[in-house]
């Protein structure tokens, strides 16, 4: 049953210090104000994991010191470059970094959501990123139908995934579009915290139209409403992204004391946190 | 005087052409990517439709609805013709470096992680790598981070792989066989000798290397209008800098 929160900071606070934290990729449904409660409230020791690859807010947690483990394809804030306190991060071995790549944790999920204990990836063989992974394992055909060596990838369970929908329902369905991962996400994760824009009295089910692209609220354990929720990423269908304050970041978040400096107007000064 | 076409879009048009052979039929843009975007927008505007241009994080250039995994099962199922890669660095066997340089896991120069590359070298036809910065800190004798080989042992299934590589300066193919590079062409303005000074790899120059051509009129106004208005869907920075089109 869908639990309904009415504030973030409650949402913020059914994520446990050590968590081991999905976040959905960058370019829509990230959950960013709910993002903001976790670095007002504190976290600490947050594993991450990027479902496949993590921008603006997963650089925020790092920079922020709510992270110990960085698993992903790639971290990085897009047209605008490198994501800056990941990469210091990792230079400075502040965080663990486990690296991988888009497919892998995609099959990982897909092998939890299955319920079984590892899935079979076609290619990788030869990249360093199996080399230095001891959970990864290269195997003969298991078959032996002269398939060759392939890698089996083990099963991922997040504690908590985290995701910003555009809309809910009064039964705690959300619509993700065709954004099907993130209902890989929730299948494959023990908890998961939703945002809203807002909620619509009218069934997500009531039409195979909108059924098509939602995700039951049998997978959603709590779900709070933020409206302008993304921001100042985009929100597919919503509101676009606001260019010019993700380019503020990037300039900003280079050094560690500019990094602060916006995260004080932007995530922790008075207005910012009331307004959330 | 200021050059009749941007850097890009000379770049656009030379990578646009190695997509106009009968072989490639969908041609799939990774992330971060909008040089090779606009190329393959290019000709599909140019040839009516064909190849079929898929880029992951457009809107309605994007036909994927079963989310992020559906380009790698697509690309897995033999459907994607060609997809491009870059690299931190690259060296003489096309391995591929995406992650960071000097050490890991604490690089002393850390970027942003290998992406798709060790799943869509593997399983996509023709890979085009395409690195604008052609200097011996890209072009190394040995990467320090293997994000996706170059070639592989025969017992791996690989029906894919590098094809082509594109730079300010060159053009080269790769032969998987001999685990080699060769000139194709050189950028106008530019020489072999430039070429070979700033790579850190030995390749094979053939006799009479030319010229990589320089772009088509008519090409480079469909880029500052409607195929600039396309890419202004995913990457409306460089539309608007590069291409002068607001989104």
């Amino acid at each position: 049953m869908t639990e309904t929160l009415n504030t973030l900071d409650e949402l913020a606070s059914r994520v446990p210090d050590g968590a081991f934290v999905a976040l959905p990729p960058e370019y829509s449904f990230v959950p960013m104000a709910l993002v903001r409660a976790i670095i007002r409230r504190g976290a600490k020791d947050l594993s991450l994991l990027t479902v496949p690859i993590g921008g603006m807010a997963a650089d925020m947690l790092i920079g922020a010191g709510c992270v110990r483990r960085v698993e992903c394809a790639a971290v990085t804030l897009g047209e605008e470059g490198l994501a800056p306190r990941f990469v210091a991060a990792v230079q400075s071995g502040a965080i663990e970094i486990v690296d991988s790549t888009c497919p892998a944790v995609h099959t990982a999920l897909q092998a939890a959501e299955k319920g079984v204990p590892f899935m079979p990836l076609g290619g990788l063989i030869g990249s360093d990123i199996v080399e230095k992974r001891d959970d990864w394992k290269v195997v003969d055909d298991p078959l032996g139908q002269g398939n060759g060596r392939i890698v089996l990838i083990p099963a991922i369970r997040p504690d908590v995934a985290l995701i910003h929908s555009p809309l809910a329902d009064r039964d705690g369905n959300i619509w993700v579009g065709r954004r099907r991962e993130l209902a890989t996400i929730a299948h494959a994760a023990k908890t998961l915290l939703v945002t809203v824009e807002r909620v619509q009295d009218e069934s997500l089910l009531a039409s195979e139209a909108t059924a098509a692209g939602t995700m039951p609220g049998l997978y959603v354990s709590a779900l709070a409403e933020a409206p302008m929720g993304a921001k100042p990423l985009g929100l597919v269908e919503t509101y676009g992204p606001d260019l010019a304050e993700i380019a503020a970041y990037a300039r900003e978040a280079r050094s560690e004391e500019g990094f602060r400096a916006y995260m004080q107007r932007a995530v922790f000064d008075g207005a910012q946190a009331a307004a959330e | 005087m200021s050059a009749p076409y941007s850097k890009e879009e000379f770049l656009i048009t030379a990578v646009a052409r190695l997509l106009e052979t009968p072989d490639v039929r969908h041609v799939a843009v990774g992330a971060a990517s909008p040089v090779p975007g606009a190329a393959a927008l290019l000709v599909r505007k140019l040839k009516g439709g064909t190849p079929r241009v898929s880029l992951i994080h457009g809107k309605a250039t994007n036909p994927f609805t079963d989310g992020g995994r559906e380009i790698f099962d697509c690309a897995g199922q033999g459907r994607v013709d060609v997809f491009f890669l870059g690299g931190v660095q690259i060296d003489g066997e096309a391995n591929i470096n995406l992650v960071g340089t000097g050490g890991y896991p604490q690089s002393e120069r850390r970027f942003s992680g290998s992406f798709g590359s060790a799943f869509m070298y593997f399983v996509v036809p023709k890979v085009i790598l395409f690195r604008p910065e052609h200097t011996r800190r890209v072009f190394v004798p040995k990467v320090d981070f293997i994000s996706a080989p170059g070639v592989s042992d025969p017992d791996v299934h690989r029906p894919g792989g590098p094809k082509f590589l594109v730079t300010e300066l060159c053009i080269m193919a790769f032969d998987a066989a001999r685990r080699r590079f060769r000139l194709e062409s050189v950028t106008p303005g530019r020489t072999v000798e430039e070429v070979l000074d700033n790579t850190g790899f030995e390749i094979d120059v053939p006799a009479g290397v030319p010229f990589t051509a320089e772009p088509e009129a008519e090409r480079l106004a469909l880029l500052r209008s409607s195929v600039g208005r396309e890419i202004a869907d995913v990457y409306p920075g460089f539309a608007k800098d590069i291409l002068g089109v607001a989104a």
